[in-house]
């Protein structure tokens, strides 16, 4: 990986934003490979059909089982179309429901790996109500009788990455933003300069030091400096101990003091 | 409908908007000063097409007269992130708007149903949704929650303001989860889509609602037309994206005329009001 920020140091938002849309970066896949001891994934909406931006199944992480949900972007040109470069449609999120409501039904945590740009701009998508399925989404995570657990592992792209970002624990790989849109969005619009992205990166607080400090995010999982494709154990094995510790202060309560919680969490994130 | 130009463009976004004296029709091309327009339902007084309606005038509309007592009317924006030129593009909002931010809640009566009201302003940057926009819709749940009040939202917005960054796009988990625990008390909540609601709120409370209702020709979404444009390359059909179309796709429950909403409203809380009263005693 380039672009690395020294260590030790804040990482500038705009290194945040290069390295979490590295191609090679790890994706939910690779780190279900690395973290769990097994997966048994689960396909289709029901509905209308299976989304591969989205992965859903059931694994054991540390003797653990966890309902995992994930963006899935790709990592060769044909896994990335197939992929939809990790923008689900409708049916992804619907997908993510049905994964929801079973770890309700067999009382297992759910583990959330967010890595999208945002959900999927298209006309279909909009025939197919993405916004009701996202609005339904942040609804059935938000209600949900299990601990959720979430991590962004790449990036954090608007309401796509919030749908399965609710949670009772944030976690964020160092090298990863959160966003309520794209450095280059926000600078076409409020700049009139797509070019200005780096300034608007820089003004929308959107590293993982921002939203700790927002207090938004819990955590930031440190990568190793070789973290790769190749050699994603050392920094798997600090994230998947601090999953398990995440879980370990979570479990015991009650379902409902545990949705209460979430939604005193929310309440507590003012902005003011 | 494009009353303004630009709309927003992009989903969960918002665009630098200030409020118009003269407002130039969508579906007949002909100019009327805002000011007597907003007297006459904010509708074309040459053709009955459909304006932006402002927060107040709607709250007139709707609430039986000298009912409407509102919530948390001080509430502003203290630009939490310091973004680039947000402190003045607010001061410019307020002084056009004569509001706080772009939303204005609190409860009234509507046909002598009690209700919790709150009324998106897109005249106020766009509608867009920040800290403000989603507290006071928090604070009002709570107060519906705590009076055992139906809750009815009306939206009209260009989706998250941007210059608050993710403290915006956590008001769509705040919302979400404020009218999730309305439905957890089998409190009612009515959606009311106006032109227009795209981005964040549409992809939160927006599309929430027990009963969903919107305003015709609205346009609706989640990304805004440009993006889309954009992202397909190819040009959209005109119906894309209006409430009528949403309709056919069945992802709302009705048109309302604006003439009609009060009527509708009314309808609905009293079809509810029966298990208000139930759910009270228990
Ligand atoms: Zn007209």
């Amino acid at each position: 990986m380039t672009n690395r920020q020294t260590k030790g140091e804040q990482a500038r938002a705009w290194d945040c934003i290069k390295n979490a849309r590295l191609q090679d970066r790890p994706q939910t896949r690779d780190y279900i490979r690395a973290m769990a001891d097994e997966f048994f994934e689960v396909h289709g909406d029901r509905t209308l059909g299976e989304d591969a931006a989205m992965v859903t199944g059931v694994g054991r992480i540390g003797g653990q089982v966890f309902t995992i949900i994930g963006h899935q972007k790709g990592h060769t040109i044909e896994e990335r179309k197939l992929c939809n470069f990790g923008m689900p449609h409708p049916s992804g999120y619907r997908k993510s429901m049905r994964a929801i409501k079973q770890a309700e039904k067999f009382n297992r945590p759910i583990l959330c790996l967010v890595d999208t740009p945002g959900a999927f701009c298209g006309v279909d998508a909009e025939e197919r109500g993405q916004g009701n399925v996202i609005a339904e989404h942040l609804s059935c995570i938000a209600s949900a009788k299990v601990p959720v657990i979430s991590v962004v592992i790449g990036e954090g792209g608007s309401g796509g990455a919030l749908a399965i970002a609710i949670a009772d624990k944030l976690l964020m790989m160092e090298n990863t933003y959160f966003s309520v849109i794209t450095p280059e969005g926000c600078a076409s619009i409020l700049f009139k300069d797509a070019s200005k992205a780096e300034i608007a990166a820089e003004s929308l607080a959107l590293t993982p030091a921002d939203l700790i400090r927002l207090g938004m995010a819990d955590g930031i999982i440190r990568e190793d400096d070789d973290f790769s494709l190749d050699n994603m154990k050392g920094t798997t094995d600090r994230l998947k101990a601090a999953v398990l510790g995440a879980l370990a202060e979570l479990s015991g309560r009650n379902p409902e003091a545990l949705v209460q919680a979430r939604y005193q969490r929310s309440l507590n994130m003012k902005g003011f | 409908m494009e009353l303004f130009k630009p709309i927003p463009a992009a989903a969960g976004t918002n665009q630098e908007f200030s409020m118009p004296s003269i407002l130039t029709c969508d579906d007949c091309g002909k100019q009327s000063l805002a000011a007597l327009v907003h007297l006459n339902g904010s509708t074309c007084p040459f053709c009955g097409g459909l304006f932006r309606m402002p927060a107040r005038a709607r709250i007139a509309m709707l609430a039986d007269a000298d009912t409407f007592i509102e919530t948390d009317e001080t509430l502003t924006s203290t630009d939490p992130l310091k973004f680039p030129k947000y402190s003045e593009k607010l001061k410019k909002a307020k002084a056009d708007s004569g509001l706080t931010d772009a939303i204005v809640t609190g409860t009234c009566a509507i046909e002598g149903y009690p209700a919790a009201l709150a009324v998106m302003d897109s005249y106020f940057m766009m509608g867009s949704m920040g800290a403000v926009v989603g507290e006071k819709i928090c604070d009002l749940a709570e107060i519906a929650l705590a009076k055992r009040l139906p809750l009815i939202i009306v939206s009209a917005s260009g989706g998250a303001r941007m210059q608050e960054g993710m403290i915006s796009l956590l008001q769509m988990t705040r919302t979400t989860m404020a009218v999730n625990k309305l439905g957890d008390a089998g409190l009612l909540y009515v959606s009311v889509l106006t032109h227009p609601t795209t981005g964040g709120v549409t992809a939160s409370f927006a599309m929430q609602g027990d009963v969903i209702l919107a305003e015709p020709k609205a346009l609706i979404g989640f990304a805004g037309p440009r993006v889309i444009t954009q992202t397909v390359n190819e040009e959209l059909p005109d119906a894309f994206q209006k409430a009528e179309y949403l309709y056919q796709q069945g992802m709302i429950d009705g048109i309302v005329k604006r003439g009609e909403l009060k009527a509708a409203l009314a309808q609905i809380l009293a079809l509810h009001a029966d298990n208000r009263e139930a759910s009270h005693d228990q």
